[in-house]
Formats: C-alpha cells, sequence, structure tokens
C-alpha cells in the first residue's frame, strides 16, 4: 500500500523566512502609505482622470483576482477531477487562492473614491450590476474555498473534499467569468464589447495562477530544503505551457473577430500597429514576453531540464499576463469612444476623439503592489502557522511508478 | 495601614474621574440657537427632544424622497436647518463645519460623531437658498 | 426613430389639459394672447413625487447652435458651480476637472460638413451607468431624469466605463462653497442633473435659458410625453436623432441636423 505523504508545516525561524516577511511587510506599508496620501488629497494625486478612469490600481486588482481563481486549479484537479497527483498539492492551491483573493480587493477597496463607504457596497445591491454580482461572487469564493480547506485538513472531514471542491471548481468558474463580464458588457467602449471576454479571462486566470503557483512552490521548496521532484514539477509545467498556448489563441480570436468588423478596425490599428505603448505592450510584453518565450522554454527539452529558466518562464507568464491586463484596461480607455460615427471632431474641451494619455504615478503603483505584498505574506504567514505544505514531493513519495524520461 | 483593596480602588476612581476634571468647563456642548423658534407657521423642526434624538432619520429620509422623487417641501431639508440655524464665529463671519460655533459641529464635535454631509452640501446658507433656485 | 408619445387619454391627461386650459387662460391675462413662454404643463406641488407620466427630455438644433459659442457651459457652471468660474478644483489636472457639458465641433468626413453643438448626459431611458452601478447610486427618477446618488456613491466608476458619451466626471479632490441646490464632493461621481432643482420647481434648465438669452433657440426643454409639448410638435415635425442609436438606450437628448 502507498503511504500518503504527512503535511508539516515550515519550522519559520531562519533569518530568510523573517527577511521575506520583513521585504513583503514593507511593501504593505508602503502601499498602505499610498492609499493614505491617495484618499487624503483625493484622487488627483493619481495618474487617473475623467478619461482613464481605471489605471494602475485595477490592473494589478483585476490581474491577482483573475489569478486568485486560477491558482484553484491545481486543487480542483485533484478534487473534482480526482488525480491522485495532485493531492499533496491542494491545499497550498486553496490558500494562495484565498491569499491573491484577498490582495486584489484589498487594492479595489483602497482605490474607491469613498472607501469609507464600503460598508454601504455591502448592504445597497443593484442586482442588475455585474460589480454587485462580482462582490457576491468574491464573498461566497472565501467561504467556499475556506469550507474545502476545511474538508482538507480536517481528518474526519475527507469524505466531503470532494464534494466541496466541486463547487469551489464551479465558483471559480463563474468568479472568473463575472470579472471578464466587467468589461465585455461595456458596449459603449469598442475594446470590451465582446463575449468572448469572459472565456478568455477563464483562461487567463488559468495560466497566471499556474504560473504564480509554480513560483510559489518553488521557492517554498527550495527554501525548505524540501525535495521537489520532477513528476511533479514537470506536469505543472507542462500544463502551464498548454495554458500559455490556450491564451494566444483566444487573444488570437479575439483580434481577429475584431478585424473581420468594419466598425473595430480602428481599434485593432491602434492595439496591434499605431497604439505606441499599447502596441509594445501587446507584441513585447503580451506576445513575445508572456507567450512565445515561455512557451519555448518549457517545451524545448534541452531549456526545460533548468528549473531556473522554468522559474523564469513562469516568471514571464506573470509579465506577460501583467501586460495583457494593462492593455485591455488602460488601453482600451485610452482609444477614444465613437460617439459620431462618420465625423471627425475637430474641436472640444474633453477630448472627444483624442487618444487618452496615462501616467500612472507612484503612489497608485505602490498601491497596486501592496496586493501582491499582501497576498505572498498571507501565503508565508499561513505555512508556517498550519499545515499545508507535504513534507516531500520526491518523485518517490508522490508517485512511485515514475521514470525520468 | 492601607489595603490593597483601598490603594487599588482610589487608584482606579481618580483614574475615571480623570476625563471629568480635564473637561470640567465643557460636560455639555454649547450649541447655537437657531434664528426662529420652532414654529408651526414656518413648517419647520419637531419638538426640541424628537429632534435631537431623530433628526438623523428625519434628514435621511428626506434626502431620499429629495434625490430620488423629487419632493422639494421645506419640512426636514438640510438647506433649511442650515438656513435656520446657522451661526457665524468670533470674526463675524458664519462659522465653517468643523468649528464648534457651527450648529452641527457644535454637537458632533463633542459627541464626536462623524458625518460627510458637508463633503457635498454647502455648510452655509448662501444668496440662492434664501430665494430658492433663479425659477422663473 | 421618434419619440415616446403617450396617445391614451387617461383621466390625467384630461386634468393636464384642463389644469393647461387654466393656466393658459391665467397666464393669458398677464401677457398678450398667444405668448406662453414656458410651459407649464406639469405644474405638480411640491410634494408631490416626480412621475412617469412625464418624461423630461432636450432637443438640440445643431444648425442653430452658435460655432464658437458657449452660453449653455458658462450658464451651466454658473448654475451648478463647476468649472474656472467657480475656481472648483484647483488641483486637478485638466482632465480631471468636472466637465458637465461640452461644446463638440464635428466636420463630416465625407462633406466636409461642419457642425457644433453641446454634448452632456442623454438621460437614457436605458442607462448603462445605471445598469452596471454596484449600489444603485446611479439612478434614474419616475420622470426619466439620470442623476447620482451621492450619499451612496462609493466611487468606484464602473458608471464612467460604462456611458457611452463620457458624460461623467469623478472629483478628484475637496471641494468648498457648493451650490446649495447641486451638492457635489470628494470620491463621488457627478453629471448633468438636467437641473432637476429647476425641473421639480416648474423651470427650465440654465443651458436651454441661456441659448434662448442669447438668441439662438437651439435648445428645447419639455415632456416628451407630452404630446402637445414643444419639443414634442417640433419632433413629430421635423425629427431628432439620438447619439448612438444603434446601442437603443432611447435617449432623453435628441439632435437635430447631424
Amino acid at each position: 500500500m502507498k503511504k500518503t505523504i504527512p503535511f508539516l508545516a515550515i519550522e519559520g525561524r531562519s533569518s530568510g523566512y523573517y527577511m521575506l516577511l520583513a521585504i513583503l511587510a514593507t511593501f504593505i506599508l508602503a502601499s498602505l502609505g499610498a492609499f493614505y496620501y491617495m484618499e487624503h488629497h483625493g484622487h488627483y494625486v493619481t495618474g487617473m482622470s475623467n478619461q482613464i478612469v481605471w489605471g494602475m490600481p485595477h490592473v494589478f486588482a483585476v490581474f491577482l483576482i483573475v489569478a486568485a481563481s486560477g491558482i484553484l486549479n491545481v486543487a480542483s484537479i485533484s478534487s473534482a477531477f480526482n488525480k491522485k497527483a495532485y493531492k499533496p498539492l491542494a491545499r497550498l492551491s486553496a490558500l494562495a487562492a484565498v491569499a491573491l483573493l484577498a490582495g486584489g480587493l484589498m487594492i479595489l477597496v483602497l482605490d474607491l473614491g469613498r472607501p469609507e463607504r464600503l460598508v454601504i457596497a455591502m448592504t445597497y445591491y443593484n442586482l442588475k450590476s455585474i460589480f454587485a454580482w462580482n462582490m457576491l461572487l468574491y464573498n461566497g469564493f472565501f467561504a467556499i474555498v475556506i469550507v474545502y480547506l476545511w474538508t482538507m485538513m480536517q481528518r474526519n472531514l475527507g469524505k466531503y473534499t470532494r464534494v466541496a471542491g466541486t463547487a469551489a471548481f464551479l465558483w471559480r468558474l463563474a468568479l472568473t467569468t463575472g470579472t471578464g463580464s466587467i468589461f465585455g458588457f461595456l458596449v459603449a467602449r469598442q475594446g470590451y464589447d465582446a463575449a468572448i471576454m469572459a472565456p478568455m479571462f477563464v483562461i487567463m486566470s488559468f495560466s497566471f495562477g499556474l504560473a504564480i503557483y509554480i513560483l510559489v512552490l518553488m521557492a517554498s521548496y527550495n527554501w525548505t530544503e524540501r525535495p521537489l521532484g520532477d513528476a511533479i514539477f514537470n506536469r505543472l509545467k507542462n500544463l502551464l505551457g498548454v495554458f500559455v498556448a490556450a491564451v494566444l489563441y483566444f487573444v488570437a480570436v479575439y483580434h481577429l473577430t475584431n478585424l473581420y468588423e468594419a466598425q473595430h478596425h480602428d481599434f485593432e490599428m491602434f492595439i496591434l500597429r499605431d497604439g505606441g505603448i499599447y502596441t509594445q505592450l501587446f507584441w513585447l510584453g503580451q506576445v513575445l514576453i508572456g507567450g512565445v518565450i515561455p512557451l519555448i522554454i518549457f517545451y524545448t527539452p534541452a531549456l526545460a531540464k533548468s528549473r531556473g529558466l522554468v522559474g523564469f518562464g513562469a516568471l514571464l507568464v506573470i509579465l506577460g499576463g501583467l501586460a495583457q491586463v494593462y492593455g485591455i484596461i488602460i488601453g482600451g480607455q485610452a482609444f477614444p469612444m465613437t460617439i459620431f460615427p462618420g465625423k471627425e471632431v475637430i474641436e472640444t474641451t474633453f477630448a472627444d476623439g483624442a487618444i487618452a494619455s496615462y501616467v500612472p504615478t507612484l503612489a497608485e503603483t505602490l498601491l497596486g503592489l501592496g496586493g501582491f505584498a499582501v497576498a505572498l505574506f498571507l501565503i508565508a504567514f499561513c505555512v508556517k502557522i498550519m499545515q499545508f505544505l507535504p513534507a516531500s514531493l520526491a518523485d518517490k513519495d508522490v508517485d512511485p511508478h515514475y521514470k525520468a524520461s | 495601614m492601607l489595603s490593597h483593596k483601598t490603594i487599588i480602588s482610589t487608584l482606579l476612581s481618580v483614574l475615571l474621574l480623570l476625563p471629568v476634571f480635564a473637561q470640567a468647563g465643557d460636560l455639555m456642548p454649547v450649541v447655537p440657537k437657531a434664528k426662529a423658534k420652532a414654529n408651526p407657521d414656518t413648517l419647520c423642526i419637531r419638538d426640541v427632544k424628537d429632534m435631537r434624538k431623530n433628526h438623523m432619520k428625519y434628514i435621511l429620509h428626506k434626502r431620499d424622497k429629495t434625490l430620488r422623487e423629487g419632493v422639494r417641501t421645506k419640512q426636514d431639508s438640510l438647506a433649511e436647518c442650515i438656513s435656520c440655524h446657522i451661526s457665524k464665529n468670533d470674526k463675524g463671519e458664519y462659522a465653517s463645519f468643523g468649528d464648534s460655533k457651527h450648529f452641527c459641529s457644535s454637537c458632533h464635535n463633542f459627541a464626536a460623531v462623524n458625518i460627510d454631509c458637508f463633503d457635498c452640501h454647502n455648510d452655509k446658507p448662501t444668496a440662492a437658498s434664501k430665494t430658492g433656485s433663479t425659477i422663473k | 426613430m421618434t419619440q415616446p408619445v403617450n396617445n391614451k387619454e387617461t383621466t390625467t391627461d384630461i386634468y393636464r389639459r384642463q389644469f393647461l386650459g387654466k393656466t393658459a387662460a391665467a397666464a393669458g391675462l398677464a401677457l398678450a394672447p398667444g405668448m406662453i413662454l414656458t410651459e407649464v404643463a406639469h405644474a405638480r406641488s411640491a410634494d408631490q413625487p416626480a412621475s412617469d407620466k412625464n418624461r423630461w427630455g432636450l432637443l438640440i438644433n445643431t444648425n442653430k447652435c452658435g460655432t464658437g459659442c458657449t452660453a449653455c457651459v458658462s450658464a451651466c457652471q454658473t448654475e451648478n458651480g463647476w468649472g474656472e468660474i467657480n475656481k472648483s478644483e484647483p488641483h486637478s489636472k485638466a482632465s480631471q476637472k468636472a466637465v458637465w457639458i461640452r461644446k463638440v465641433k464635428l466636420k463630416d468626413k465625407l462633406t466636409g460638413h461642419v457642425q457644433s453643438l453641446p454634448l452632456m448626459c442623454q438621460h437614457c431611458e436605458h442607462p448603462p451607468c445605471v445598469d452596471v452601478c454596484p449600489t444603485g447610486a446611479s439612478m434614474k427618477r419616475k420622470d426619466g431624469i439620470v442623476l447620482v446618488d451621492k450619499h451612496i456613491c462609493i466611487g468606484c466608476r464602473y458608471c464612467m466605463m460604462a456611458c457611452p458619451y463620457k458624460a461623467r466626471s469623478f472629483i478628484h479632490e475637496a471641494l468648498e462653497n457648493q451650490k446649495v441646490h447641486a451638492p457635489r464632493g470628494k470620491g463621488t461621481v457627478e453629471s448633468c442633473t438636467m437641473c432637476v432643482h429647476r425641473v421639480d420647481t416648474d423651470g427650465t434648465p440654465a443651458c436651454v435659458e441661456a441659448c434662448n438669452a442669447e438668441g439662438h433657440q437651439a435648445m428645447y426643454f419639455g415632456d416628451l410625453k407630452d404630446s402637445n409639448s414643444a419639443i414634442s410638435v417640433e419632433l413629430r415635425n421635423n425629427g431628432g436623432q439620438q447619439l448612438r442609436q444603434d446601442l437603443a438606450l432611447n435617449t432623453g437628448v435628441r439632435y437635430q441636423g447631424l
């Protein structure tokens, strides 16, 4: 009979561990400082305006929220789809999902014009608003994933894990669909008005979430000197490759559809050819750095042998993902809305028909980075106080039949 | 000899009373008088005790009535409260919200109850508010 | 597309007509016969709520709109307290300052025809800003006027993302000395209210008044549901287009000569 791998809390007494917490805490404090600064003065201290109403904080927040639902995939594969090899990875996956969502939501809330009215957001619901659905989806996600974690971590509740895991999986699909729909339902803006936004966000979540998961796993096993075998690692790497390719496919379909429709030609030319920073972010950031280079790394055997390079590839996926979300959120707003089809705006006091400029300030960038720091801090802290990480992920412990190829 | 009990209880009473000594001068807020007394003819306020206890409910109810339904009667209208309850500061100008000479602040400062009405609403009467807006 | 016309002979309509007759008679005493300056058909007492028997709208004739004339914009600023003349928002960059109404000059790409028009909240029947607002702060009154309830606005700006006309502004800093009838403040979103405080007391929006005073007469204000109102008559006779008609929002603001 195969023995089960024990879960052990990390020791967390090394100076390196405390250093990590201290660095993350510094980022969190900086973001709180940025929040205070922005709220005290008002949003005029940011680069956001009445033209670009959502800025850097929303890029980070949307990225983290999307990644949060995606990072739960690893657990879903084990519980909802019953793949034994992923069982040891499930707890960390669910923990990271909660942590990333908390980080993302923190940014969103702290960027509000009236953050002190959070209680209003919780008590006044306009049920036609996709934002309001999302608030329900986010809160539900916390509840379901925490119950799911509980069934995994309490011995006699194991029989409920499959049900809870399946519920969490379905919920997360709804959540990412909801996040994508925030943009997909905005019919007024050329860059957004597309139903494909919702499934595209789902596949983006698979990719961003897994990339973060691989990096968190590598860091925690390296730093605690626990074995992490190729059996698990290569599976995750190959899966990430599939997801990265799938994102590229959806992006291609999205742009091809737009290119086919005459009314979206201007927007496509803006993103693909004439958009300056947005064009660069698309081709260099999203496609090359976030797509092509990671795929080459993951699927070239000589390169994929190097753990360092694969980790670098995962990092590129994250950077490319941020570029993609930036392009969607900021690029979609920078491109002028067509209010008068067939006419050219020759004079206006409100930048009609002109491409809006956006230069993020330090404060809003720090606020966004703080969301990442909160997520990572929560993960680092929780793996110390509770048993999230398997003592070993060596090949012989995970899959006795695994043979290195 | 003093028992521990006595010492502790004495210390505690002093501690508890400290805030009272510190604020002996302002045990009650000094609330400026309104320009007009409550008067059914002015269609303004209700009983003072009722107002002290329930003004927030009345104003809240009226705010939704006015904004969402367009009911613009004088009863419970914030602009009406302000135009009657405004008082001047030492310099002879209308006191701003936050200044304890401002009617709302005189009590809200004392009770440390934060309100955000005046983030958007004017805390002083203006010429337009006396005549109503510039309607034909 | 034409304006919504209420042809049903409801008791209210009859009442309204009788009332109109009486008021007209009264007005006739004061004014020269046949010269009724403002519509008074909707008179409702201060304690009566706005009703869905009315739908307030604006009609803008771009051919009459004066190129270079900004009387409507200045009047709105004076009335509602925004913009440079009120020294509102001194810290905000130009792109961060509130704009309730703006003048836009257009040139037809094919014909080269140049025209000028004011652009503001279009007071849609199906406003996207109301649909997306998470708290219900973005709302439409029964009589069709779209407003922001700043009491429950959390400043998320989703309505600004959704509005096809860029009609809304976010307040980027603390404000002082607001107009009593036009409260506005930091961290909330605002837009044209169709001078709702005037409408509620039988007045005309400041922009329309200013346009008339300027002699352009390019703007009509009135009740789209009252088939006898000047705006309805004008729409019926000469038509009026919606901006972004493809979105089927049934806007309360219509344009002629586009």
